[in-house]
């Protein structure tokens, strides 16, 4: 028997997919925060990060029975979530959050080192490419917000994008490039 | 100018954004970086983005977000229930009443006959549009090529 086979996490998802809604609830509050920042990446804003990542965990317990044991939960469900949001975003029922809201609404911009002009160009220079970050295609933002604002680890986005670490640099840098096509003349 | 880069080169330079190159992918970028001096210049300028993201952060949730996470699934899932108790209870209704009002009509001797093959003609019409529009809904479905996005 495998040592994972030990460990809570197994024994949750055996319960869950038997139906225990208290073992789901576990599994619920272990990845809720993770699960609420990926929603946050695709669609920003805090009611609706809140909205899908609840709602996909429903459809992950409607689903648990068919659930694989062999593989991680947060990478299953990870998935789940991901077609959640891209269908809200389809169906329009989610509008990208305006510049507007923006910078109050979202970063809190590091402090520049420097003057107070420094400062305010710093700041303007961030929220030109967040506002930038909010136009790239969803997969692409999600994937900087996973890396550089959550720090995501490049393993665990190669386990969650199923795919081979060097192709998540590969498509890091190609969000880059797209990042930097569009704030290109905005800064 | 050729932009285009291959799927090698572009993993070398994403590694060496992120920072993560080993002595043998650090020469290579130099070479690669020889070749196409004009890659230098956009290497730069990823770099300074990719600075400017690192350095923003979400503002987090109040805390009491995560103390009613859970209780908002298990309502959901509540309601999940609900629905679908309804939802069969009222099938089960529309039948019996759709069952018994065809039954009644038929047995109705009081309408013209053309009145009933009227009234015939509009429900089985009605069912062969609904049924034809959930075949339609039912094969863009499959074509569709944001099908996956549809759980």
């Amino acid at each position: 028997m495998d040592d994972w086979d030990q460990t809570p996490e197994a024994d949750w998802i055996r319960l869950a997919k038997a139906g225990d809604k208290e073992a789901f609830g576990n599994l619920v509050k272990a990845y809720m925060r993770q699960a609420y920042y990926v929603a946050l990446g695709f669609l920003g804003s805090h009611d609706d990060a809140l909205d899908a990542s609840q709602e996909a965990f429903v459809r992950a317990y409607d689903a648990m029975p068919t659930f694989d044991s062999s593989k991680r939960f947060f990478t299953w469900y990870y998935a789940i979530l991901r077609n959640h949001c891209l269908n809200m975003l389809r169906r329009k029922t989610i509008q990208p959050i305006p510049f507007s809201e923006v910078d109050r609404a979202i970063p809190e911009n590091v402090a520049a080192e420097g003057g107070a002009d420094d400062a305010i160009a710093h700041s303007e220079a961030h929220s030109v490419i967040w506002g930038a970050i909010w136009r790239l295609d969803p997969d692409d933002r999600q994937l900087i917000v996973a890396r550089d604002i959550l720090g995501t680890p490049y393993a665990l986005l190669a386990e969650l994008l199923d795919v081979p670490m060097g192709t998540v640099m590969s498509r890091l840098y190609h969000a880059r490039r797209r990042l930097r096509s569009a704030v290109e003349g905005l800064l | 100018m050729n932009h285009e880069l291959t799927e090698q080169e572009s993993m070398l330079l994403g590694k060496a954004l992120e920072g993560v190159l080993g002595e043998g992918e650090r020469r290579e970028l130099e070479a690669l970086l020889e070749r196409r001096p004009e890659l230098r210049k956009e290497f730069q300028s990823l770099k300074d983005v990719r600075e400017a993201t690192m350095a923003m952060n979400f503002k987090k949730p109040p805390e009491e977000t995560w103390d009613r996470y859970w209780a908002g699934v298990y309502a959901r899932l509540e309601r999940g229930i609900a629905w679908l108790l309804i939802s069969l209870g009222a099938a089960l209704v529309i039948a019996f009443a759709a069952y018994h009002a065809v039954l009644a009509f038929i047995e109705d001797t009081s309408s013209p006959l053309l009145l009933k093959i009227a009234i015939a003609g509009l429900v089985l019409g009605g069912a062969i549009l609904l049924v034809s529009v959930i075949r339609e809904k039912l094969v863009l479905r499959k074509t569709d090529k944001y099908r996956e996005v549809i759980r």
